[in-house]
């Protein structure tokens, strides 16, 4: 990965864009940016997204809430500066649908970040309008789902456009120069990695909260979307998948051959949750090297996010200390890294707007939607508490998106998935 | 029914007086509904005399005539069950209500003590600094100077750094047998919500300070141990801080600093006053608000008037020796936010700041309420 200070890119990307001295006030190729889900993700997305190239202007905005629109565009103002904001009322569109609109729209580049169960949809709409996308993780929680973000990704390779991923770990310097170093073989051939993302709810129902009568099911689940499969995929496929991405990446984006996973669910479903709280999932690969990939959400356990990785000439651990520990056998020191910690999350929309205004478009397609078929196999092995074979994944029918799809309607109740009962389609 | 002439004379007291009653004599068979639909049958049922088969407790030793009364009273006055109180909001009266509990638990002699968190196994040790003039600053960097002197009244200070075991108890409450209700003015205390992340980023919990608090957070924190422990706790202002450093004769080889990560509190020799840590290991929340030219004006505690920048001192582990020193100051900044990839950014964490913890001080003497909620309350939690 190029690792181009910002400041540095900047100035590269104004010469190439106009000539230096030009003006912000008479700069005529802004790049407009619209944004799809104005979340708290989203948001920040937004403001990185502004603060990646001095001409780029939010201009239309996507979400289910009003209130959510207006209370985050004001604050990407305030922090992007109140030039770079310009969102007519008639720009702030409302509903299911609403991404439409916003792609529709007199823009570039779409920011999409709503819970992850609309991605699929989304993303295949924006790569048809042939817009350049920041497209937040995962990309799909189900395998219908993962199967039409391939095909997505076939047809975005072919627009001429960029597609970003936020699987920051991608962006991030210090990690991105490790794994170098792997695929380099500083540690030799991997023969196993465990990973942990154990750490406590993200936005759990709270104890005794009821959905409100006026209120559809539907609506219900998006407000409360990380405690439902078909929003979020549950939190290995929402939030462990930091981890899955780590370990796609370190074993080259090679297909696993199967997984054997303990999924179960240990604190109470609140109003309806139906997502394990905990899983381990144990991925074969071609070789035979293993990955472990354990993850939780509890509260006031040992919480721990890290990596360790074992090589037939020395072992890696990241997350057990601020950097990174590269040793052999011995206890040998191989590498550390040198220099500062970038921000991933300005570095990944820093790499989007400098690709757009190079007319050089950057693809992370196969890799972002390899990571989350990876994480959606661990979760379905962990449903079903069968062993898994990627090929099975891969023709799998199972979808979790509700079929026909109405905002207003009711879902059939999904409880919390038991190994053996649930069975795999 | 029972004469009732005493009741002029007699509050109930209902956590003191008859919740212990109704817990010794009733509370195994019967609950809270139960009492309420039968109101004065309750009574009734006492007096019977023992071998009727309605008396109650149907078992052991009848209920003495002056419990009896007691009962009677609480009946009276209509069966209040403080549980029932509307709970609180995170306000000046929630810091009147604390301060009201730590008059009733009276002054500390000027001596060390130790304090252990009610509720937990967690305890930690305070140290007296006598009041005293202290010459303040240095002429090695400009927002170290003038020196100037100052006055510090007596204040106790924590021994060392606040460990994960202890914040701990404040992110999760029910590590400390916490149960919602329970306590209506440490449940109105704000908490952080739970990261995302681990937040010691592999460094360790057990014996190792707390860090990347915002100052928000560690403001409410020291709050909600007042709240539990009815002893006014709070973040030291710089001129206390620079004090007990300068007094203790600390000395920089007494410091932690190391390309790896943070050390255990207390792993080095503690300083003349009996504190570990004050240089390196981790840097220290205080409360004031930094400016640079602060010590032109001299003021005891310069209030936050914005989100950034707030002073912290020592130094911490990722530094080098230029701030091992007890005059340096470090403004905080918002790139100490910088992995956090939301907005609004959360007012908790500062997930950049690896190297940011709290020391605990007590002044002597307990200010007004209004004070202490000043400095329990930045007012600037939001960064924007």
């Amino acid at each position: 990965m190029e690792n181009t200070p910002r400041r540095h890119f900047l100035k590269t990307a104004s010469v190439v864009a106009a000539p230096a001295i030009i003006s912000a006030q008479t700069v005529t190729n802004a790049i407009k940016v619209g944004l799809v889900g104005a979340g708290g993700r989203g948001s920040g997305a937004a403001y990185q997204a502004l603060k990646a190239d001095d001409y780029a202007q939010l201009v239309s905005v996507a979400d289910v809430s009003l209130d959510q629109i207006n209370s985050s565009l004001p604050r990407i103002a305030r922090q992007a500066g109140e030039k770079k904001v310009i969102v007519a009322d008639t720009n702030k569109y409302l509903g299911y649908d609403a991404y439409q609109k916003v792609i529709d729209s007199d823009i570039d580049v779409v920011i999409l970040a709503t819970p992850p169960g609309f991605r699929p949809n989304h993303l295949r709409y924006a790569v048809q309008q042939k817009r350049h996308i920041f497209c937040e993780k995962p990309m799909a929680v189900d395998p219908a789902g993962v199967r039409h973000v391939l095909e997505t990704v076939k047809m975005s390779k072919e627009n001429g456009k960029s597609l970003v991923a936020g699987f920051n770990w991608r962006y991030s310097n210090y990690i991105t120069q490790l794994f170098e170093q792997i695929h380099g073989g500083i540690i030799g051939d991997i023969v196993a990695y465990y990973a942990t993302y154990y750490s406590s709810p993200v936005k759990p129902i709270p104890m005794g909260t009821k959905k409100p009568a006026d209120m559809s099911d539907v609506e219900w689940q998006t407000r409360w979307w990380y405690n439902f499969v078909w929003t979020c995929g549950g939190g290995y496929v929402e939030q462990c998948v930091h981890s899955v991405d780590k370990v796609a990446w370190a074993f080259k984006e090679q297909a696993p051959l199967s997984c054997v996973a303990n999924a179960g669910r240990a604190y109470p479903a609140e109003g309806g949750t139906n997502i394990h709280d905990h899983i381990e999932v144990n991925y074969l690969y071609p070789g035979g090297a293993r990955a472990f990939i354990a993850h939780r959400h509890f509260v006031g356990t040992h919480n721990e996010n890290a990596d360790y990785i074992l090589g037939t000439k020395g072992k890696i651990t990241i997350g057990r200390s601020p950097l990174p520990k590269v040793e052999d056998h011995q206890g040998k020191i191989l590498w550390q890294f040198e220099g500062t910690r970038n921000d991933p999350y300005q570095y990944e929309h820093d790499v989007l707007f400098q690709s757009i205004r190079k007319g050089q478009p950057v693809n992370n397609g196969d890799r972002m939607i390899h990571s989350t078929a990876l994480a959606v196999m661990g979760r379905l092995a962990g449903d079903t508490g069968i062993e898994l074979t990627w090929d099975q994944i891969m023709n799998s029918q199972e979808s979790t998106f509700p079929n026909p799809f109405d905002p207003k309607g009711n879902l059939p109740e999904v409880p919390v998935a038991v190994p053996g009962l649930r069975k795999f389609a | 029914m029972t004469s009732l002439w005493f009741l002029a004379y007699l509050a109930v007291d209902f956590d003191g007086q008859v919740k212990p009653l109704l817990a010794k004599h009733c509370n195994e068979c019967h609950d809270r509904a139960f009492y309420l639909r039968h109101k004065d049958s309750l009574l009734k049922s006492m007096q019977y005399p023992a071998g009727d088969e309605r008396a109650m407790p149907p078992e052991g030793p009848r209920v003495p005539k002056s419990e009896q009364d007691l009962i009677a009273a609480w009946i009276a006055e209509g069966m209040k069950w403080p549980v029932e109180a509307k709970a609180m909001n995170d306000d000046l009266e929630l810091t009147k209500a604390i301060r009201a509990q730590i008059v009733k638990q009276g002054d500390t002699p000027l001596r060390p003590y130790v304090e252990k968190v009610p509720g937990s196994n967690v305890s930690f040790e305070m140290l007296p600094v006598r009041g005293g003039k202290f010459k303040m600053g240095s002429m090695e960097k400009p927002d170290e100077a003038p020196i100037h002197e100052r006055s510090v009244e007596a204040f106790f200070m924590s021994k060392t750094e606040v460990t994960w075991d202890l914040y701990r108890l404040f992110m999760f409450a029910m590590l400390s047998g916490e149960k919602p209700g329970e306590d209506l003015v440490v449940d109105a205390v704000s908490r952080p919500t739970k990261p995302y992340t681990e937040m010691s980023f592999g460094m360790g919990i057990d014996g190792f300070p707390a860090i990347s608090m915002t100052h928000h957070a560690a403001n409410k924190f020291a709050q909600w141990l007042s709240a539990k422990t009815g002893h006014f706790y709070r973040l030291p202002t710089e001129v206390e801080w620079e004090y007990a450093c300068v007094l203790g004769q600390t000395k920089p080889e007494d410091a932690v600093f190391s390309a790896q990560k943070y050390a255990k509190v207390a792993s080095k020799k503690p300083n003349a006053l009996g504190l570990h840590d004050m240089l390196g290991n981790v840097m220290e929340w205080t409360a004031d608000q930094y400016q640079a030219e602060a010590y032109t004006r001299q003021e005891p505690w310069v209030k936050s008037k914005r989100p950034y920048p707030h002073t912290a001192r020592g130094g911490s582990w990722q530094d080098d020796a230029r701030k091992m020193r007890c005059p340096a100051r470090t403004p905080s900044d918002p790139s100490w936010k910088q992995q956090d990839p939301n907005l609004p950014k959360s007012i908790w964490y500062h997930t950049d700041a690896l190297g940011l913890g709290i020391r605990l001080v007590r002044p002597a003497k307990l200010p007004t309420a209004e004070e202490m909620h000043a400095f329990w309350n930045n007012g600037v939690a939001e960064d924007n």
